[in-house]
């Protein structure tokens, strides 16, 4: 008995050793990938480059804000967390920090006192970072962006995930090695791809599904799960590597040209991945942008093959449309009044201007959120260099009703070749009112 | 006491097509660029968007898009000895207004005048004699040959996003296009648009006859378009909402789908809505202009903007307005044939036949603003003037543009224009009239001018501009040539009854019903200063930084619709600009 109590006993102490250790002990920062020469210089314009890729900005600028300044809310199933000041003001930004800080940061999601960062910054894919890129967006931030003193709101999440040390296990789980090792037998573009996309990109933070850990599943194309469609602010972000994905059904060079312009032959991009071409990625190099294309075709279905051609049957949709018989349903005779000038009755658009919807991601959504918020409210493309206008769709909220719109979605999902379920007015009226 | 903002190498005054063709040029000069428009700023969405664009009571009738006579007009009358009055409401021609001005509202027909055209004068004198050159009339040759404009009709062409077929590559007759057009080096960026039927009736009509016909070509996209900026044209669906009215679907060619998203993202170049110039203001000994002053209509206030350069990118009429409140180059005295600013003004001749078929459905709501077949055929260069007794010629074209009922519903002569027979009338032909057009060429004479009004003030107590202008013998000869020409294939179409819209002789001009907005003159570009303001490079005999653009250089009115001329003279001034003037700034001849 005595012995068994002093077992507990014994336990009792080690556990709480463990916990007072795991929630005081600092976090062991990691250092650097690479040891470069002391007197290192990155190459003129390469940190803002990193920081164009890495999209720094856009989640660290408020609306209207100053750049970098931070103070941006971002909505996560927790709560509300309020984005850091970056910029190199002394006293409320990052001004103080040395590049082990900045690094801790990037790589092991730790502030410069030792505080766990949120994981809403994507310290898991930054992770993957080399260390000449590192240091080149250390020195821009330092060098290059203005210092603003300027105080963000506190974030305060619900307990338990105020207890920010219990991060320090999630990073256990979902923190893999620091750095990206290129995958052997994969020629440099593919590599270099992969780089972008897993690192400084953080694809997945959006196209990866979370399990219930809220974890990104998978760091690489190695996970099946990798890229293959998640969900951000109730939209669903696409699936990658199916076979009917954009990346899949679109040649190399249209993946390239929708990640630099927002459109492409088939497709034009809104919501969340409108802002993310509009921030970062338009400001790739043409080779950068090729380099993920070519991988995000390579760890898909079409395993880098050319896509099969189009088909371009008379679907029964296309003949309804058509036929434009005066007892049509409301769904297709919205789609005629509204719609068929620009996407045409194939369902198919024009180039670069009208996008499909036969097939289209957005349209065929698990979540219809997305589909329902452009007919409601419209989308705008980004101005870019390559394509500098902003084409815009008009919104029709104030022309379609709830049921309106529920009809027409429901015939735009069900139409063609899409095979998604119904929309209903009631998800069209959570939509509507949350843009009020 | 005016405010005076930064001083910018550039202003442009008005913001339609050829400010916006001058400012991505000259940016792309690395200049600092100022476009001044006095107008709102607009864009496709929200400004254009469904539905609410395709309101004909709106935008067709109450021309919502143009500026309000109230705001900016003119006097006009039709003679020396008559004394001009205010047009205060809108009727033979519609002065747009706001960002893209006409080239927001307009049909989108884009033409490369005829060969001819260019030198017209030597052409008539040499192939007819001199004494071809009836008493009053003042035409003379562009400056610049067809030649030396081709490079630049075909970037507008390009830029622009012109459907159509080419009929003449190189001097090679090619088959379905004009085989009169002046050769072009290549063809048009997109092939035609499909035509509805009347057009395709009198495609037949006119082939039976011997005639040539071909797709009209214009801005409107027949495909998907990409052009030279990148800038984006989509598809076009036909749904006939063109003139008057900016085009929802990102289809009609303008300033808009063309070219500002793309000038916009430059730096070095800013635009400023609801700022109206005033005038132009000289240096000291009126060799050069220091700048432009301008309302701020927001305000009220003056502003003055000093610029090493001033190019009136405005509207012809306006244009030629601000020179003469400015006081650049001699106004012209039509009792003493001499000074030049407002010389030369000249309008466009138009006539038509109108036909109803009781067994045909043309479905008018199907249309675009450049929709139909053309013929060449009564053409300026294939007309005998010598034989016909005039100078001139016409292109013809049928094509709806729309069904609108407000405006473009027309009855047959002997249905009463309102009660019950009326709405019998509309009943029985809404849909089954068609119409062929022939849009003639209008000279230039003695007593077609501008000049400043003597009487009547404009809000900002600025006299307004006064047209003097009225119909001349020789251009009503030849629109009544037209007509016996025309006659001939209508009846061979076999309308149930048909009706001509053709002005008689000692026909006077009135205000009232639309015509056309083909405004052409007042500023011409010329080898004389005697005769012309502009030199051949657009520039200013007078001020050699001021450049003035627009078909108020036109020395008389071509047969066509102005704005492939005009867009190419931009194209050929902007050049020479960046070539010539800009390292060295000075007078260019």
């Amino acid at each position: 008995m005595k012995t068994f109590l002093r077992i507990i006993g014994t336990l009792v102490v080690l556990g709480v050793v463990a916990l007072v250790a795991f929630i005081f002990v600092p976090v062991q920062r990691t250092g650097p990938v690479t040891k470069l020469a002391a007197d290192y210089q990155p190459p003129k314009g390469a940190g803002e480059y990193v920081m164009r890729a890495s999209d720094c900005m856009a989640c660290h600028t408020a609306e209207g804000g100053k750049p970098f300044a931070g103070g941006r809310a971002i909505a996560s199933p927790m709560g509300v967390i309020y984005t850091t000041n970056i910029t190199p003001d002394k006293e409320t930004g990052i001004g103080n920090w040395t590049l082990g800080d900045f690094r801790a940061a990037l790589y092991d999601g730790v502030d410069k006192e030792g505080h766990h960062l949120y994981p809403a910054m994507p310290y898991d894919s930054y992770r993957k970072l080399s260390e000449e890129d590192v240091v080149a967006l250390y020195d821009y931030f330092m060098k290059e962006v203005q210092p603003v003193s300027a105080q963000v709101p506190e974030t305060k999440l619900s307990f338990p995930f105020n207890l920010r040390f219990g991060l320090r296990a999630w990073n256990w789980l979902a923190l893999g090695d620091a750095g990206y090792k290129p995958v052997q037998g994969e020629d440099a573009v593919f590599n270099r791809g992969a780089y972008l996309v897993e690192g400084a990109g953080h694809c997945a933070a959006c196209h990866s599904p979370r399990n219930l850990m809220m974890m990104s599943s998978g760091s690489s194309e190695k996970d099946a799960a990798f890229l293959s469609g998640g969900e951000i602010d109730g939209f669903t972000a696409p699936d990658l590597r199916g076979p009917a994905s954009g990346p899949q059904q679109w040649t190399t060079e249209q993946v390239a040209a929708y990640l630099l312009t927002a459109r492409n032959a088939h497709s034009t991009a809104t919501g969340e991945m409108a802002l993310a071409i509009r921030d970062s990625l338009q400001y790739l190099t043409k080779d950068d942008a090729m380099a993920i294309a070519t991988y995000l075709r390579k760890i898909g279905a079409g395993k880098g093959a050319a896509p099969t051609a189009e088909k371009v049957e008379v679907t029964p949709t296309e003949t309804l449309l058509s036929d434009a018989k005066p007892d049509m349903q409301l769904g297709p005779r919205l789609y005629l009044d509204n719609c068929a000038a620009c996407h045409i009755v194939n369902g198919r658009g024009a180039g670069e201007t009208f996008p499909a919807l036969d097939g289209n991601s957005l349209v065929d959504a698990k979540s219809p959120k997305g589909l329902i918020s452009v007919i409601l409210h419209g989308a705008e493309l980004p101005s870019t260099a390559d394509r500098p206008m902003k084409l815009r769709m008009q919104g029709y909220d104030n022309r379609l009703s709830d049921e309106e719109v529920a009809a027409l979605a429901t015939f735009l999902r069900q139409g063609w070749h899409n095979k998604a379920p119904a929309v209903s007015a009631a998800e069209v009226k959570t939509v509507r009112d949350e843009k009020h | 006491m005016a405010r005076t903002e930064k001083k910018k190498n550039v202003v442009l005054v008005g913001f339609g097509w050829t400010g916006a063709i001058l400012g991505m040029e000259l940016a792309n000069e690395g200049l600092e660029i100022l476009a001044l428009e006095r107008g709102h700023d607009q864009a496709t969405v929200p400004d254009f968007q469904y539905p609410n664009m395709i309101d004909e009571l709106k935008y067709g009738i109450r021309y919502g898009m143009m500026e309000k006579p109230r705001n900016t007009t003119v006097s006009i009358r039709r003679s020396l000895d008559e004394t001009a009055l205010p047009y205060r409401s809108l009727g033979t021609f519609l002065l747009g207004t706001g960002v893209g001005g006409a080239g927001t509202h307009w049909n989108g027909l884009n033409w490369r005048p005829m060969l001819s055209e260019y030198r017209l004068k030597s052409y008539a004198t040499e192939k007819f004699g001199a004494g071809i050159i009836p008493e009053g009339m003042q035409i003379q040759d562009y400056p610049m040959s067809y030649e030396e404009l081709e490079p630049h009709f075909t970037r507008f062409e390009k830029v622009a996003g012109i459907s159509g077929q080419a009929g003449n590559v190189g001097g090679k007759i090619v088959e379905g296009g004009n085989p009169f057009e002046a050769p072009r080096s290549e063809n048009y960026p997109m092939p035609p648009m499909p035509s509805t039927w009347d057009g395709v009736k009198f495609r037949d009509a006119a082939k039976a006859n011997g005639c040539h016909p071909f797709p009209s070509p214009g801005g409107i996209a027949s495909k998907d378009y990409v052009n030279e900026y990148n800038m984006q044209m989509g598809p076009c669906n036909h749904c006939g909402f063109c003139e008057r009215y900016g085009c929802y679907n990102y289809s009609k060619s303008s300033p808009q789908t063309a070219i500002i998203d793309a000038l916009k993202r430059k730096k070095n170049f800013e635009y400023r809505v609801q700022a109206e110039v005033m005038r132009v203001e000289m240096a000291p000994d009126g060799k050069t202009a220091t700048g432009v002053t301008y309302i701020d209509l927001t305000t009220g206030e003056e502003v003055f903007q000093p610029a090493d350069m001033v190019i009136l990118t405005a509207f012809a009429l306006n244009n030629v307005h601000l020179m003469l409140l400015s006081g650049i180059g001699k106004p012209y005295d039509p009792n003493t044939g001499e000074g030049v600013v407002g010389r030369n003004y000249a309008y466009q001749m138009l006539g038509g036949y109108t036909m109803f078929f009781k067994d045909e459905n043309f479905n008018p709501f199907i249309g675009t603003g450049a929709n139909g077949y053309c013929i060449d055929d009564y053409g300026i260069d294939n007309i005998d003037f010598g034989k016909e007794g005039f100078i001139g010629g016409a292109y013809w074209r049928a094509g709806q543009t729309n069904g609108q009922p407000g405006h473009s519903m027309p009855l047959p002569g002997d249905v009463p224009s309102w009660g019950a027979g009326w709405k019998k009338g509309i009943g029985e032909w809404y849909g089954h009239a068609m119409s062929i057009g022939a849009h003639g060429s209008l000279m230039s004479y003695r007593d077609n001018y501008l000049d400043l009004d003597p009487t009547y003030k404009d809000r900002h107590g600025r006299p307004l501009m006064r047209m003097t202008f009225n119909w001349k013998q020789n251009d009503l000869k030849m629109i009544n040539f037209m007509q016996t020409k025309m006659k001939p294939i209508v009846d061979s179409m076999k309308p149930t009854s048909a009706q001509a819209g053709f002005k008689k002789e000692g026909a006077m001009f009135d205000v009232r019903p639309y015509q056309t907005t083909h405004n052409t003159g007042g500023t011409v570009t010329g080898e004389d200063p005697k005769t012309s303001v502009l030199n051949r490079y657009l520039q200013s005999w007078d001020a050699h930084n001021v450049f003035v653009m627009g078909a108020n250089t036109f020395p008389q009115n071509t047969q066509y619709n102005p704005t492939g001329m005009v867009g190419a003279l931009a194209y050929w001034a902007a050049h020479h600009i960046r070539k010539d003037y800009l390292p060295n700034p000075r007078p260019l001849v």
